[in-house]
């Protein structure tokens, strides 16, 4: 048999049917499910149709969850939101991780804690940072309502096959480096279309030697840069990190899970479609200076010139410029900014904490921010650790689990013309709010805005601390 | 959702890249519901000004009956919210076209009559040059695989799925239902080859 990539082997499992047009039927794993998902359940219910799979469904209370004030939510779209999704979950018989469970959190950061996210699965949501999930080894994509109410209905799922990208990270990234800064690096070099159509496989040793969570962080951003997932072959380190979390394998079922994992990753031999190269010595932290994650440079690079370029670039530039309030020509570093946010599914996991309490400890935010947690469990984990008295003892907000910022559903914005360093996903005009200016960087980097109040090389400030 | 194989109508210019999910309907209209309809949210911040008060030169405002829209690069890119397409639908707007598109938009897209063309850039740059003082009558012919503009005439193909799609408005969901035999048996092979999907908490 010819060689097989991780992708081909995840895409054959799961193939239930292919149509004359090419398109296959997918079974699905894992549905997860939030409180955006109420235009999907309105159309089951405008079908009469139950949940196909309720075991292999669960519902997450994150997009609105309040990051203050959870015991009294007033009355609202906040509050409609959330017992919208409470009302599903009950009615089709879900397990819902709502605002008072122990085991809250984003979706993305639930799934893997949880165990509920495994190598070798397929895993839906109607959430497009989906794509973490492939972390560990399993094909996630996010999908629209319309899809959503499809999964739901039927627990399978109409997809054409993607190309298959393998993108090759070798060498060690330099100290104060890390996933976030790799992932900016390389949708900067193919732009934030360069792996549309594109299943992304991550390889090489450089991608070996990142944590969980930096995979997880890796894999997140794929959809910023178009493609359609991301993916991490299993291995060593993913089995330990899935051990006996919740609702992973037990006992016999373990074994013979581990069996079928460990043949996972692609074979020797086996053809992508397309093959990317990176070094990772080459990369410094990064951060966008516009409006689309491809818009980003080493921190010690110069805002672009627009004057410098030609045509539509020249206009595009201009315009990120433009709303973003920079001087073209001007250094990054010193760039004042108004406030901090450390969180969300791309940055919110214990290990992300970790690191902005190390450049954190013992010193002051120059700026107001907000520290909100992946998951609740990521929270008890901190405090546990202390790093919620850094952030305090800092200045910063330390709050409940949610996406909070990220998208600001729940309320927390960033108010119109303002500067945000922050560990999220998109920098796109009104993500935070209205007119607000987001630059997109590690939660390192942000913690180091944060001590600066200027966008800021985080290295001199991590060192002794690593 | 019924079927369409030809749109004729005002074609309008955005010439602009990288038109995100974010800027087609922003977060805090997410929650409405779908009956009561998307359309005033389309391009909010763009077409509006802080008090909500329409934008007279923005393009969508000046033709408020466009069909189709021609746009930049990587239209639609970001998340996966469907709400997006809810808001150009609702608007009144059939065709998309440009150069690329976001990947999880483009199957939204279809699966609410939405067609997001792919044009080569320099063709997309043209349109977007003979729309720039005003929009104009184009027609989209899906059957025939053409765009017909003033004297001209654009070709392009689609995944054979779309344009089923978009022909026949379907449903994918009763499509589905139609192989449960097939569904129920790679159900069972799943259990027996993977039974820890099915957790045992
Ligand atoms: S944290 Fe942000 S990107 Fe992640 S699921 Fe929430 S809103 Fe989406």
């Amino acid at each position: 048999m010819s060689p097989l990539t991780l992708f081909d082997k995840l895409w054959n499992a799961h193939e239930i049917t292919r149509r004359s047009d090419g398109s296959s039927l997918l079974w699905v794993d894992r549905h997860l499910v939030h409180e955006g998902s109420h235009h999907a359940f309105a159309r089951l219910a405008a079908r009469g149709a139950k949940i196909a799979e309720p075991q292999l469904t669960y519902a997450v209370v994150d997009h609105y969850a309040p990051t203050r004030g959870r015991d009294a939510i007033p009355a609202g779209d906040i509050r409609k939101m959330i017992e919208t999704l409470e009302c599903n979950a009950d009615l089709h018989g879900l397990k819902i991780f709502g605002l008072k469970d122990p085991d809250q959190g984003i979706v993305h950061v639930v799934g893997p804690e949880q165990g509920l996210t495994l190598p070798g699965m397929t895993v839906n949501c109607g959430d497009s940072h989906t794509s973490t999930h492939g972390a560990l080894g399993a094909l996630a994509f996010g999908i629209g309502a319309t899809e959503v109410a499809h999964v739901m209905a039927t627990q399978t799922i109409w997809q054409m096959r993607p190309k298959v990208l393998r993108i090759t990270v070798e060498g060690c990234m330099r100290a104060g480096v890390g996933a976030k800064d790799l992932a900016l690096h390389w949708i900067a070099l193919l732009g934030a279309d360069g792996a549309r159509g594109h299943a992304i496989e991550y390889a090489g040793s450089t991608v070996r030697a990142l944590s969980m969570e930096g995979r997880m962080t890796l894999c997140n951003l794929s959809i910023e840069g178009g493609a359609r997932l991301g993916m991490v072959a299993p291995d060593e380190a993913t089995f330990a990190y899935v051990e006996g979390r919740t609702y992973a394998p037990k006992a016999a079922h373990w074994e013979q899970a581990l069996e079928i994992w460990r043949a996972l990753p692609s074979d020797e031999g086996a053809v992508f479609d397309r093959e990317v190269e990176i070094d990772a010595a080459a990369i410094a932290p990064t951060v966008t200076w516009g409006t689309s994650p491809e818009e980003a440079l080493p921190i010690t690079a110069a805002i672009p010139d627009p004057t410098k370029l030609a045509g539509t670039k020249a206009e595009r530039v201009r315009d990120s410029l433009e709303y973003m309030g920079l001087t073209a020509g001007r250094p990054l570093a010193g760039t004042p900014v108004d406030q901090v946010f450390i969180g969300s599914c791309t940055n919110g996991r214990i290990e992300d904490l970790r690191l902005a309490a190390a450049v954190l400890a013992g010193r002051k935010a120059k700026v107001p921010g907000m520290v909100a947690p992946g998951s609740t469990l990521v929270k008890a984990q901190a405090e546990q650790e202390g790093l919620d008295r850094i952030f305090r003892e800092a200045g910063l907000d330390w709050v409940a689990s949610g996406c909070s910022m990220c998208v600001g559903m729940n309320g927390d914005l960033v108010e119109a013309g303002k500067r945000c360093a922050s560990s999220t996903n998109r920098n796109f005009k009104g993500r935070q709010g209205r007119g607000a200016r987001t630059h997109l960087m590690s939660p390192a980097m942000v913690a180091a805005a944060a001590v600066t109040g200027t966008l800021s090389d985080v290295r001199p400030l991590l060192e002794g601390r690593l | 959702m019924s079927g369409w194989s030809v749109t004729d109508g005002l074609a309008v210019a955005l010439p602009r890249e990288s038109v995100d999910t974010d800027q087609l309907i922003p977060a805090r209209f997410m929650s409405v519901s779908r009956a009561d309809g998307y359309g005033p949210y389309l391009l909010h911040d763009m077409r509006r000004d802080e008090t909500g008060v329409r934008l007279t030169d923005f393009p969508l405002n000046r033709a408020p009956k466009t069909k189709i829209l021609v746009a930049r690069r990587n239209f639609g890119s970001g998340s996966s919210r469907e709400a997006a397409v809810f808001a150009l639908v609702d608007f009144g707007i059939r065709v998309v076209i440009a150069p690329s598109f976001g990947d999880i938009f483009s199957g939204n897209a279809v699966n609410n009559g939405l067609l997001p063309l792919v044009l080569p850039p320099e063709t997309v740059e043209a349109l977007l040059s003979d729309l720039s003082e005003a929009a104009d009558e184009m027609t989209v012919d899906l059957g025939r695989g053409q765009v017909r503009f003033r004297n001209r005439v654009y070709e392009f193909t689609l995944p054979e799925v779309w344009r089923e799609k978009l022909l026949n408005g379907w449903d994918d969901i009763d499509l589905t239902i139609s192989r449960a035999e097939a569904i129920a048996a790679y159900r069972d092979r799943r259990m027996s080859a993977a039974p820890w999907v099915w957790p045992e908490k």
